[in-house]
């Protein structure tokens, strides 16, 4: 049975995703394992959302159908108006760098690229010019707090900072949907708090919409909206209590 | 922008694991020397008949070269039609000290093979003082070189063919007309060779092993060897005449096997290294999984990511082929050196550097093949799963 979600967000807009229909079935030799099954999802402009759900519901892989990198098996994903489901892989590709930006949990920086170079990374889609680059590149480091450590490889950053240098990366593009797949997984107490407070920030002042996979209830909470799957179908939903 | 940016991060992905680059590019290097190497020894093989001149013919005993021809015949190969000058060679065939200090070693009619063989080189007084002394002889740059000898020296040869100890003195040495010329030649005079034959070895005296034809035109090269060998048609002494290319040709034939087996263990080497390099790039591409997926997440298409793998690879087949090919050089070099006088020009051509480039460039761009396959085919949710 479908479940149909249409949540309110602080923001009185138009639905950003709508999603409908959706099914993701993994194949395993002759077996077929449905992972997300008749999924009826819309999510606003500006809104903050956490997909919580024990292992294996699917928040990941409907955060990854979100986010155009997996396609799924049936149903549309329409978002600002584009069935990212129905376009080719280029087309694919080049709406994800303009539209999308991804937080990891394990970062995936380039451990070759200084933090300036990583962020500077999805520019290189752009037509920005070298110094347009660079302004821009200075601002959103400066934004996350790391001015003074633009000319440090990834391995010489704490995890925190490596996280803030991928926001960093995620934000450069200007996309209006940022995907982040436990953010906070691989850090302490205290990063994943000023990573959280950073994620906030960008939805708060940039109005950015934000799709978050944690299974941290202390995460998920600073969302304005929280979604339950289970077994790949969506369970409900609620509003988050401010940490 | 995105070309530089390209080259920048395949230059800084090369060196992220030195240790395994630095022997990946020593393996290059080896196998693209040995490379070189090898189809140096082969060409050096060819080079005598390949900078044989166009407007020479070698005449010689149509049963075999061990067969004399009788000195006589000179004048009537003179006479034929289309030749212009006419010289003769006998191999001597000695020994210098031992039988490793090899170099070839010909009685020449002195005064007509210096006109024919304008790429040797000698100056007039050392032609005047080789021409005055019947006991001297005339040895090319190279091997002078290589034993020490200066102008004056005595050079004792223990015969083979003509037994007996030789004592030569250094009257000239001459200089290779070009770098193709070989200079490793020993030459002395016919007649002191034939005035000792008469008393030891009568029944060869007064006779050579070969005839050397300057032709007035090469283009008639086909038509004066048929009216040489037509003049001594019945005789006893039947000849067989041929251009100077075809005769040495004749010699690398007989080697022909050999010549192969070196060629194709050339080829052997390469396909080696192409394994080596296939290894490190597949185990490069398999660590770095995550990290083409993240670049394909972020919008780089999947032609990025496969110049990204095959760039690099290129890039490190060509660092090891630069090496190999800049470390040829001096191996050549010290090969040449210790094999002395048994090639005639041992030199890298051209041709040579142009095919370790293609092979190194080959290797590169095989060797990445796979990986670049797999990594443009993995899903970017399976890549971003992957354990480095």
């Amino acid at each position: 049975m479908a479940t149909q979600l249409l949540l309110p967000s602080r923001f009185e807009m138009s639905a950003l995703i709508e999603i409908r229909a959706l099914n993701k079935i993994y194949r395993r030799g002759d077996q077929q394992i449905p992972v997300l099954v008749d999924i009826e999802l819309d999510i606003r402009r500006g809104d903050y959302v956490s997909l919580m759900g024990p292992s294996g519901s699917g928040k990941s892989t409907l955060l990854n159908l979100i986010a155009g990198i997996d396609k799924p098996s049936g149903g549309t994903i329409y978002v600002d108006g584009v069935d990212i489901a129905g376009i080719s892989d280029n087309e694919l590709a080049h709406w994800r760098a303009h539209n999308v930006g991804f937080i990891f949990q394990f970062y995936n920086l380039m451990p070759v690229l200084t933090a300036f170079e990583n962020v500077e990374l999805p520019l290189l889609l752009s037509d920005l010019s070298k110094r347009e680059r660079r302004t821009n590149v200075e601002a959103v480091l400066s934004m996350v707090g790391l001015s003074d450590r633009m000319d440090h490889y990834p391995n010489e950053l704490s995890g925190g900072q490596q996280q803030r240098v991928a926001i960093a990366r995620a934000l450069i593009m200007d996309p209006m949907l940022i995907v982040a797949d436990e953010p906070t997984g691989d850090l302490d107490r205290f990063s994943a708090d000023e990573i959280l407070k950073l994620l906030q920030r960008l939805n708060t002042e940039l109005g950015k919409t934000i799709v978050m996979v944690t299974h941290d209830p202390k995460c998920a909470a600073q969302a304005q909206r929280l979604i339950h799957l289970e077994k790949g179908v969506l369970r409900g939903s609620s509003h988050a209590e401010l940490a | 922008m995105i070309g530089t940016y390209l080259l920048r991060l395949v230059m800084k992905n090369m060196w992220r694991h030195q240790l395994r680059t630095a022997l990946t590019v020593l393996g290059i290097t080896v196998a693209i020397i040995s490379f070189g190497l090898l189809r140096t020894i082969v060409s050096s093989w060819y080079a005598s008949a390949e900078f044989s001149s166009s407007a020479r013919l070698v005449t010689r005993n149509a049963i075999s070269l061990t067969f004399p021809l009788p000195i006589t015949y000179a004048e009537k190969i003179r006479q034929v039609a289309g030749v212009a000058n006419v010289t003769w060679a006998n191999w001597f065939g000695g020994i210098y000290i031992n039988q490793h200090n090899f170099f070839p070693q010909f009685a020449i009619h002195a005064d007509s093979y210096f006109d024919i063989h304008p790429e040797y080189v000698l100056s007039y007084e050392q032609k005047k003082d080789f021409m005055h002394d019947r006991r001297g002889c005339v040895v090319g740059r190279k091997i002078a070189d290589q034993y020490g000898w200066k102008i004056g020296d005595q050079i004792p040869l223990r015969g083979t063919i003509y037994p007996g100890i030789w004592n030569f003195v250094v009257r000239g040495i001459y200089e290779p007309g070009t770098n193709k010329t070989d200079a490793s030649q020993f030459l002395l005079h016919w007649e002191y060779l034939n005035e000792r034959v008469k008393s030891v070895l009568p029944s060869r005296a007064e006779s050579t092993g070969l005839f050397i034809v300057q032709l007035a035109d090469s283009k008639q090269a086909a038509t004066v060897s048929a009216a040489i060998d037509s003049v001594f048609h019945n005789s006893l002494a039947e000849t067989r005449t041929e251009t100077q290319k075809a005769f040495q040709l004749g010699f690398v034939a007989m080697v022909d096997t050999i010549l192969i087996a070196i060629q194709s263990v050339a080829f052997v080497v390469i396909v080696i290294i192409l394994a080596v390099v296939a290894n490190t790039m597949t185990m490069t591409a398999r660590e770095r999984t995550p990290e083409y997926a993240t670049l394909k997440a972020l919008g780089f298409s999947v032609q990025f990511v496969v110049l990204l793998i095959v760039g690099e690879s290129i890039m490190i087949a060509l660092t090891g082929g630069a090496l190999g090919m800049l470390g040829t050089f001096p191996v050549a070099q010290a090969f040449s050196k210790a094999t002395g006088s048994m090639f005639a020009v041992f030199e890298v051509s051209s041709s040579t550097l142009w095919l370790q480039l293609i092979a190194a460039v080959l290797v590169g761009l095989l060797a990445s093949i796979i990986p670049a396959w797999h990594s443009a085919r993995i899903r970017i949710v399976d890549g971003l799963r992957a354990v480095a």
